[in-house]
């Protein structure tokens, strides 16, 4: 145990959502869900959500349909990779701006 | 029981890394430090110490693996020198910045290009800036001493702790020393805790990627930032210094031993021209010191550093106050400017009133022989020196023992 003159600082914290900062505003491409591909939405059962347990950044959630919180969502497009139905693809954030075609 | 032997340095240090009861060893041999981890392999193969040894493929995995050990709340250590050292650096600036607590002998050696085997202090002196806390033995019952107080200083401060100690001149001599009583030595050092030990009931993020600023976590708590944390280690290090006297004053109450745990000092109450060095050149210079003072009547000291970093920059600075003269030999120098030692004691005295006649020599690189003749010669004609020559010519470094 440290000597309690010593506070110890370091980089330790409980994991979640949110746990690096706002990494949201790192996005350049957006994860989009395509749930008529995806394996649980399409058959009503927790399975699969490889994009759960693969998304660094812990903001997928585990739900018959995975929801995923772009707050936090840095764009890494690990979940489209990982997922084994390709029932999600990575758009370009440009496409979200304001004045952008789909907003 | 305490037991007296007489064995090499590396043993000595072997044996109170077994006392110390360290649980992870993990090492790659280097020349000169491989018999001590070659022993401890041999203790732990025999059943004498209870501790997982991890063959490594190089000294960056070694530290990897110490670094691993730490986290999970287990005592760890390593050894390595020269360019084995090196080679973990990465990972020596990631132990210090995790603040975990682990102890590695250095076992003194020149670093390559050209090879070389043998003994000087640059590759501790390259990773002075590393957030490692340094210490220096200067004999085997020190190797012994300061390896048993590093374990405990580094798991009260979680500070990394380097001991350094002299290729050959130590690491591959004989000499006696006291091994303390093991059950004593259990009291002195407790178990080893660690807050943020791994646990999968309990999962937390460590030192991930951590932003400029501060935050708050997902719970709502402040976390510093990068820089909060690098000031903290700091500022903590510096603080180290106390503990580590703390520590010192317990281990002589307890083994008879200690007292000098941040400077020792050889005659230098009255001495008007005092010696600064590291490791075993301290105790050579003792036989200088006596030889002066009685041939020359010259009035000289010597004092040893017992630690580098942090440095001890007031006691040192005080304890030379009332020199006309310092002469700073060491093994090892910052390439195009200076001594490394020579320089931070010269930025040490700067701010206090009296500035003494500093003098900086360059000694025994790659294991050149360091002649006591040639010390008594330096030390005595730095001692008669006439301030004549120029500024310029007093601040640079005197190599001692050159073929050319
Ligand atoms: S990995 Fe793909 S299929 Fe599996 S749960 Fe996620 S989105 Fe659905
Ligand atoms: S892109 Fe996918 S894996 Fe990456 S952070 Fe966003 S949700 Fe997680």
């Amino acid at each position: 145990m440290p000597d309690s003159r010593f506070k110890v600082l370091t980089s330790a914290s409980t994991s979640g959502p949110g746990d690096a900062g706002r990494t949201g505003s790192w996005r350049v491409e957006r994860p989009i869900l395509d749930y008529s591909r995806c394996i649980p939405a399409k058959t009503g059962k927790s399975a699969c959500h490889l994009c759960w347990l693969y998304c660094p950044d812990n903001v997928v959630s585990k739900a018959i349909e995975p929801k995923i919180d772009l707050e936090y969502c840095k764009g890494c497009g690990i979940c489209a990779e990982e997922c084994p139905a390709k029932a999600i693809e990575m758009v370009s954030e440009e496409n979200f701006v304001a004045g952008g075609e789909d907003e | 029981m305490s037991e007296k032997l007489i064995d090499s340095g590396n043993n000595a240090a072997a044996m109170a890394v077994q006392l110390a009861a360290a649980e992870v060893i993990a090492a790659y041999p280097i020349t000169p430090q491989t018999p001590l981890t070659e022993k401890l392999s041999e203790l732990i193969a025999a059943g004498e110490m209870d501790a997982e040894y991890v063959a490594v493929e190089s000294e960056h995995s070694a530290l990897g693996v110490c670094i691993g050990a730490a986290s999970a709340g287990v005592r760890a250590f390593t050894a390595t020198s020269s360019n084995g050292l090196l080679y973990m650096s990465e990972q020596l600036h990631w132990a210090a910045g995790a603040r975990l607590p682990m102890v590695m002998c250095v076992v003194n050696r020149g670093i390559g290009a050209p090879w070389s085997v043998w003994n000087d202090h640059q590759d501790a002196m390259s990773q002075r800036d590393a957030g490692w806390i340094q210490l220096f033995a200067k004999d085997h019952q020190e190797i012994v001493d300061i390896t048993l107080k590093a374990f405990r200083l580094a798991e009260l401060v979680h500070i990394p702790v380097m001991v350094n100690y002299d290729g050959y001149y130590l690491s591959h001599t004989y000499m006696p020393f006291e091994l303390p009583d093991a059950a004593v030595v259990k009291e002195f050092l407790p178990a080893y805790e660690y807050a943020h030990a791994l646990d999968p009931q309990k999962p937390e993020s460590l030192n991930t990627v951590t932003l400029p600023d501060s935050r708050n976590d997902i719970n709502g708590v402040k976390q510093p930032g990068y820089m909060d944390i690098r000031h903290n280690l700091h500022q903590e290090m510096r603080l180290a210094m106390d503990v580590l006297e703390e520590i010192d004053a317990d281990y002589q109450q307890r083994f008879g031993r200690g007292g000098t745990p941040i400077i020792d000092p050889y005659c230098c109450e009255d001495a008007d021209y005092i010696v600064v060095a590291m490791g075993t050149l301290a105790n050579q210079f003792r036989d200088v010191v006596d030889r002066l003072r009685q041939e020359d009547g010259l009035k000289v000291g010597v004092l040893a550093l017992q630690i580098y970093r942090p440095f001890p920059t007031a006691k040192i600075a005080e304890a030379l106050q009332s020199a006309k003269g310092v002469m700073v030999y060491e093994k090892g120098l910052s390439y195009g400017n200076q001594g490394a030692l020579y320089a931070d004691l010269k930025s040490a005295l700067y701010p206090y009133p009296a500035r003494p006649q500093l003098h900086n020599f360059i000694v025994g690189l790659g294991g050149r022989d360091i002649r006591t003749e040639d010390l008594c010669q330096t030390l005595k004609s730095a001692c008669l020196q006439d301030d004549l020559s120029s500024p310029e010519q007093t601040d640079t470094p005197q190599w001692i023992g050159l073929q050319l």
